[in-house]
């Protein structure tokens, strides 16, 4: 049984209705099937108006959902003989981060994301998904090898930001995010992310420096969460649903400003309703990425890098 | 994040009182003596102006850019008056100075942050002044210098702020594959996403002493792990002490070290 959002609850309902006439007609022999018809389509309706209009704090609610699709699912669905890598080389080996290679469409790929837990257990080893300056240092090492072999970078981010602790201090959290960004400027490969759930702030630049960025229709993306934001501008973290539109962090939004390529449509209800499906979908606007970067050579790619963040910003010059 | 402290120790008025030893001592000396308190050492914050006549040769800086004017991209309620208000206060466009100079006889281009132009935060304007000010050091051919006081990410600009982080990445990147030089110098306060960018990449990073630098804000570190954090975390001597900074440097000698750094990378090591 799926966790239920609050603004779902006229559909959970109308569905439950549908079920007890089904089982009702069953047990009793009276046919109600024009009934349940009506139902049927009453409930597609109210399934596209609300799942077809969501707010910008459902969506928030959905980016966050317990069962939506990790990285892991999306290696899984989209990738053939894929393995996983390990450990940075200098200190360990942060499960806040995955990554390894695979074949996509018969090319090996590295394939790289933050990794949230499905539950609480595997959510305290991935410090729900909130990287330690391992986690990118790992992420760094695996695009420098990729670039060494000529393998596209895929990156998946989904991460509330990087763990703020004692010991990601002491290690420099800073430099490894910083790092990551010059870093992956210069890569001589594709890269293209994808942002899958939330994207928080600069532990989810650290995998974005791309020459595509995708984003799920019901991600976000955001310079703080909207409970962060919330407390800094109204000194009261209950502002968060006011604060998540006014911070504009959703994927039409981003579209908007500029800042991403394209959005990859999600299956009516949000991702985690059929992950196999919401991977087809994005297996398309991957392939479409991938062809549009092969023409391009080794120094065509850091320029269209180059290109692509140079120009954000709004400002005049008077 | 910048501290109650920051308003107290604006030197305001004939008499300036430190924040760390209560010493108390006329403003004007304090000036000659580069804001730094003759008793106890503490570093005053700097303006942006009073670090570039502290550091330059005289009469050799250009400054460039000024005429960037920030937007509201996010339609904030009183941010553009804010701004304004800033402006006019520090005499600056936006929270950095920029432009090209030269430090003992050496050319450079430098970005200099304010962190009394709000909190020295970083939005789009900051993000297009040093990506300039870097494309002009690769452009010349010459070592590029950004001094950091900033509180991070400007809020009022959402994600546009985020992605500054990674335009001045893209334009170190290229400086840095011209085999180009780039000094960082860390002051109170560098935190937040200016110093998960280019702050933490120089070839070469120094601090001032007892600056803050760190990524996560102290409060929200102690609120995640609820544990006590020693005194000196997130200090430039705790940062020195865990492989993080090349070295801390008192600022009557900061304008040497630059020197000499910028000496030790001309070609042939020629003194000037």
């Amino acid at each position: 049984m799926k966790k239920t959002l609050s603004f779902e609850e006229p559909i959970i309902k109308l569905r439950e209705k549908i079920q007890e006439l089904k089982e009702f007609t069953e047990t009793n022999e009276v046919d109600l099937s024009d009934e349940i018809r009506n139902l049927n389509s009453r409930l597609e309706n109210l399934e596209n108006e609300i799942y077809g209009n969501m707010e910008t704090w459902e969506r928030v609610q959905v980016a966050r959902h317990p069962e939506r699709p990790t990285t892991y699912d999306y290696i899984g669905a989209l990738f053939e003989d894929f393995i996983e890598l390990h450990g940075d080389r200098v200190f360990g080996d942060d499960a806040a981060i995955v990554g390894g290679i695979g074949l996509f469409d018969g090319e090996p790929l590295t394939i790289i994301g933050h990794q949230r837990g499905k539950d609480t257990k595997e959510n305290v080893k991935r410090t729900f998904g909130m990287p330690h300056p391992e986690g990118y240092r790992k992420a760094l090492r695996l695009m420098k090898q990729a670039e060494k072999f000529g393998r596209p970078v895929v990156c998946f981010i989904d991460t509330k930001g990087a763990y703020p602790g004692r010991a990601a201090e002491e290690r420099g959290q800073s430099e490894a995010i910083a790092r990551n960004l010059v870093e992956m400027a210069g890569l001589t490969v594709p890269v293209i992310s994808i942002v899958i759930g939330e994207g928080g702030s600069g532990g989810a630049l650290a995998l974005g420096v791309a020459n595509r960025i995708y984003m799920l229709e019901h991600s976000t993306y955001s310079v703080i969460s909207p409970e962060g934001a919330a407390s800094i501008l109204w000194k009261d973290a209950a502002y968060a649903k006011e604060a998540a539109v006014a911070m504009k962090i959703t994927a039409p939004d981003l579209l908007k400003m500029g800042i991403i390529d394209d959005i990859i449509p999600e299956v009516l209800g949000g991702a985690h309703r059929d992950a196999k499906q919401q991977a087809e979908s994005m297996r398309k606007t991957l392939k479409a990425g991938l062809d549009e970067l092969k023409s391009l050579g080794r120094n065509a790619l850091v320029q269209d890098r180059y290109d692509k963040f140079r120009k954000i910003g709004v400002f005049t010059e008077q | 994040m910048p501290n109650a402290k920051s308003k107290s120790d604006v030197p305001e008025g004939i008499m300036t009182k430190c924040p760390e030893c209560k010493h108390v001592i006329p403003t004007k000396e304090l000036g000659k003596l580069l804001k730094v308190c003759p008793k106890c050492d503490f570093h005053f914050k700097m303006t942006a102006h009073e670090r570039i006549d502290s550091l330059l040769d005289e009469g050799t800086f250009v400054s460039m850019d000024d005429h960037l004017a920030t937007g509201n991209p996010l339609e904030f309620p009183a941010y553009t008056a804010k701004v304004k208000k800033d402006a006019e206060t520090t005499g600056l466009n936006e929270a950095v100075l920029t432009g090209t100079g030269k430090i003992a006889g050496c050319e450079i281009a430098i970005a200099v942050m304010d962190s009394y132009f709000r909190m020295g935060s970083m939005g789009s304007v900051v993000g297009e002044k040093i990506t300039r000010a870097v494309e002009k050091a690769t452009e010349l051919g010459v070592p590029m210098l950004i001094f950091s006081a900033s509180g991070g990410a400007r809020m009022q600009e959402g994600v546009l702020s985020l992605m500054q982080m990674a335009k001045t990445s893209v334009a170190l990147n290229r400086h840095a594959e011209k085999g180009l030089l780039y000094v960082s110098v860390m002051t109170y306060p560098t935190t937040g996403g200016v110093s998960a960018s280019f702050a933490s990449v120089g070839d070469i990073n120094l601090a001032e002493p007892k600056a803050l630098i760190g990524f996560a804000g102290r409060r929200v570190i102690e609120q995640t792990v609820r544990e006590k954090l020693p005194e000196n975390f997130q200090t430039a001597e705790f940062l020195l002490d865990h492989g993080q900074l090349d070295a801390v440097v008192h600022r009557v000698d900061l304008q040497d070290m630059l020197s000499r750094i910028l000496r030790l990378h001309t070609k042939g090591g020629a003194a000037l």
